[in-house]
């Protein structure tokens, strides 16, 4: 078992002995999915046209919220300074904890969202397209709001800031993955969009951990 | 019996180092060696913890030269490092799988008694006492195969068993060749340790026996 | 003695802001009232705007020399990172509200030209988009930069965020050649030249000198202040 698979286990263990962080990070993106039928009115055309952009902000949002907590725990307890003495490269130690990270907030997201979509009266493809890219498109807001809760870490307000840093840089990961959605439902191709989505997955996977271990550093100093 | 460990040693020429805008100390020069402990003492706010996430690579000195050789290093910090909702037992068998070793049963068994943890093993972090805590982020560090331990005030919160506990598993530690630096308030009581006593402002360090 | 370190290179910057200063106060103020002269009354109006081209003349110096300010936060942000030089730390500080304005500034006209122009005063193409990122990214910068007790560790957190959003600038450049986007493509840096009238592209180009000494000047003077702000710092805490 290497270091990378150790901590990465180590978080999941963590997650699981309390199942409760979870389970309101999903409470809060299915109520806040819901809010939008019920302010907006139950006309299916439109609330089939916004619900490819409420159910990836509902998820952006509902990510935001667990992020805080990715590397506070560690810096908190003390363990922080064990990870950064570790010697491993740090850059793979980020990268577990963003991947932890991921396997309970970004996966539940991608598959709750298609269930939510029924409501909003998606068809079957547009349904499968939701699921597809949050699939493709969480491991990128997970890699985003690590650094952006690395960089946060200690700071006063951490939590506002780290909305203010992230979700600029989510952007253009919205902006793709709501296209997705939107083509699937005007029948042309979405093989364009998701290879965007897969391309930033890639430029985040290329260069955020170095800059997450970076901020790590500053933090232990 | 274990197979000895490679010894480590430490030389420190003329190290400066800020914390929070201000010089906390300059022009520090000592060397330690395998089997060697070193206690560094001084007031609140003269440095003790400056200077050993320094040697630990966890600070950034201001200048100077810090130069390890061989040193494997384990490290006990002011905060204990464990994760609350892990047990004890889990707490140190992940430490060392994070430092890309593979955990010995037996050192670890040999470590929690030495403690007197062995009853605690299962027991979640969080449920411990802030002394039980102590004793369990120490044991980490003596399960660990590191030659060189840096411990930065390792008496807290500890009663006087624990104290002893801490005393013989360091006499160990440096009898099989192992080297530590630990930051004190309180007297070590280890035969043979030496004193790098920190001040207030510039601090030139005097070792003292 | 501890400060003596700190003020190697301030101090230096110091002696040359004041050597500077004056000589680039006069000549951006010259430069100031030719540029609006020429651009507002001597420039003529467009064929097809009218009046309202003048806009022109502040929103695209503002808004090049803003992402012209973006880079040298990026760049400051590696200097201090891998030099550590104390003058990087400051001169950020310095640059991102100053950056800040001139994005709004941006903002703000290409909102007002838009009207008369295409009829709306916003639309989420790409440019526009990620302009506006530009502005939440100098935002970002001067939160994290204050956001904590010790100013070094928020100097080095804002550097990092200078570098990972420095991908932001291309896409600017480039969002109206790679997207159709409504805002018009380049008219000016483009293979084949200009595209621009010369009545209206020489006066244009001394717009964006205008800004850019505007933005130097503005600089300086802030990291001028932010030197005063960290000496009265370090001398509280040695007191």
């Amino acid at each position: 078992m290497t270091a990378f698979t150790a901590l990465f286990l180590r978080d999941l263990r963590l997650v699981l002995r309390r199942p409760g962080d979870v389970v309101v990070v999903l409470a809060f993106f299915v109520v806040a999915t819901t809010l939008f039928p019920l302010g907006i009115g139950p006309e299916q055309n439109l609330l089939a046209r916004i619900a490819g952009g409420v159910l990836w902000a509902a998820a952006l949002f509902a990510a935001l919220l667990s992020l805080e907590r990715l590397f506070a725990s560690d810096y908190e307890d003390g363990a922080l300074d064990l990870l950064l003495l570790a010697p491993g490269a740090l850059e793979l130690a980020a990268l577990a904890k963003c991947a932890a990270h991921w396997i309970v907030t970004g996966l539940p997201l991608a598959l709750l969202a298609p269930l939510l979509g029924v409501t909003f009266g998606l068809d079957g493809k547009s349904l499968a397209a939701v699921a597809l890219t949050l699939l493709v498109g969480t491991p990128t807001l997970s890699l985003i709001g690590g650094l952006a809760a690395a960089l946060t870490l200690g700071a006063r307000r951490s939590g506002a800031l780290l909305a203010l840093l992230a979700l600029p840089l989510c952007v253009p990961t919205l902006i793709f993955g709501t296209g997705a959605i939107e083509a699937v439902a005007t029948g042309e191709g979405f093989t364009v969009h998701i290879a965007i989505l897969a391309a930033l997955a890639l430029m985040a996977l290329a260069t955020l951990p170095w800059a997450m271990a970076a901020a790590l550093r500053q933090a232990g100093e | 019996m274990a197979p000895p460990v490679p010894t480590a040693s430490l030389s420190v020429t003329e190290l400066a180092c800020r914390r929070g805008g201000r010089r906390v100390f300059d022009g520090l020069s000592f060397s330690v060696t395998g089997g060697e402990l070193l206690a560094l003492t001084g007031r609140n706010g003269s440095g003790k913890t400056t200077l050993l996430r320094a040697l630990a690579s966890l600070g950034r000195a201001e200048s100077g030269t810090i130069a390890w050789a061989g040193a494997d290093i384990a490290w006990l910090g002011h905060l204990d490092g464990l994760k609350g909702d892990l047990t004890v037992a889990e707490n140190i068998d992940v430490a060392e799988r994070l430092r890309g070793v593979v955990p010995d049963k037996t050192r670890l068994e040999a470590a929690l008694a030495s403690f007197d943890l062995t009853a605690l093993a299962a027991r979640p972090v969080r449920t411990l006492s802030a002394g039980q805590r102590r004793r369990t982020a120490l044991a980490r560090v003596a399960s660990s195969r590191a030659n060189a331990w840096l411990l930065d005030e390792p008496l807290n919160a500890l009663d006087a068993p624990a104290q002893a506990a801490l005393r013989a598993v360091l006499a160990t530690h440096l009898a099989s060749g192992g080297l530590a630096i630990a930051a004190t308030h309180a007297a070590l009581e280890i035969a043979g340790a030496r004193v790098l006593e920190l001040g207030a402002r510039d601090a030139r360090g005097e070792l003292g026996a | 003695m501890a400060t003596l370190h700190f003020l190697a290179n301030p101090a230096r910057f110091r002696r040359f802001a004041q050597r500077v200063l004056p000589a680039l106060s006069i000549a951006t103020a010259l430069a100031v009232a030719v540029g609006l002269y020429w651009a507002l009354v001597i420039a003529p109006p467009d064929y097809q705007q009218g009046e309202t081209v003048r806009i022109m003349f502040i929103h695209v110096p503002a808004a090049t020399v803003a992402m012209g300010g973006y880079v040298l936060l990026a760049v400051l942000g590696a200097s201090l990172l891998v030099w550590r030089h104390p003058l990087a730390a400051l001169m950020a500080r310095a640059t991102a509200p100053v950056g800040a304005t001139f994005t709004a500034v941006g903002l703000i006209t290409g909102s007002l030209w838009g009207r008369p122009m295409w009829g709306t005063y916003w639309v989420w193409d790409a440019r526009l988009t990620s302009f506006l990122l530009l502005f939440f990214l100098f935002l970002g910068h001067i939160a994290l930069s204050r956001a904590y007790d010790d100013p070094d560790r928020g100097d080095r957190a804002a550097s990092i965020l200078a570098l990972v959003g420095a991908i932001n600038v291309p896409v600017i450049k480039f969002s109206v050649d790679w997207w159709n986007t409504l805002h018009q493509p380049a008219s000016i840096m483009r293979l084949g030249g200009p595209t621009i009238d010369p009545t209206i592209l020489y006066p244009l180009l001394w717009m964006m000198l205008t800004f850019a000494l505007l933005f130097v000047l503005l600089v300086l003077l802030r990291t001028d202040t932010e030197i005063d702000r960290r000496r009265l710092e370090a001398a509280e805490m040695a007191a």
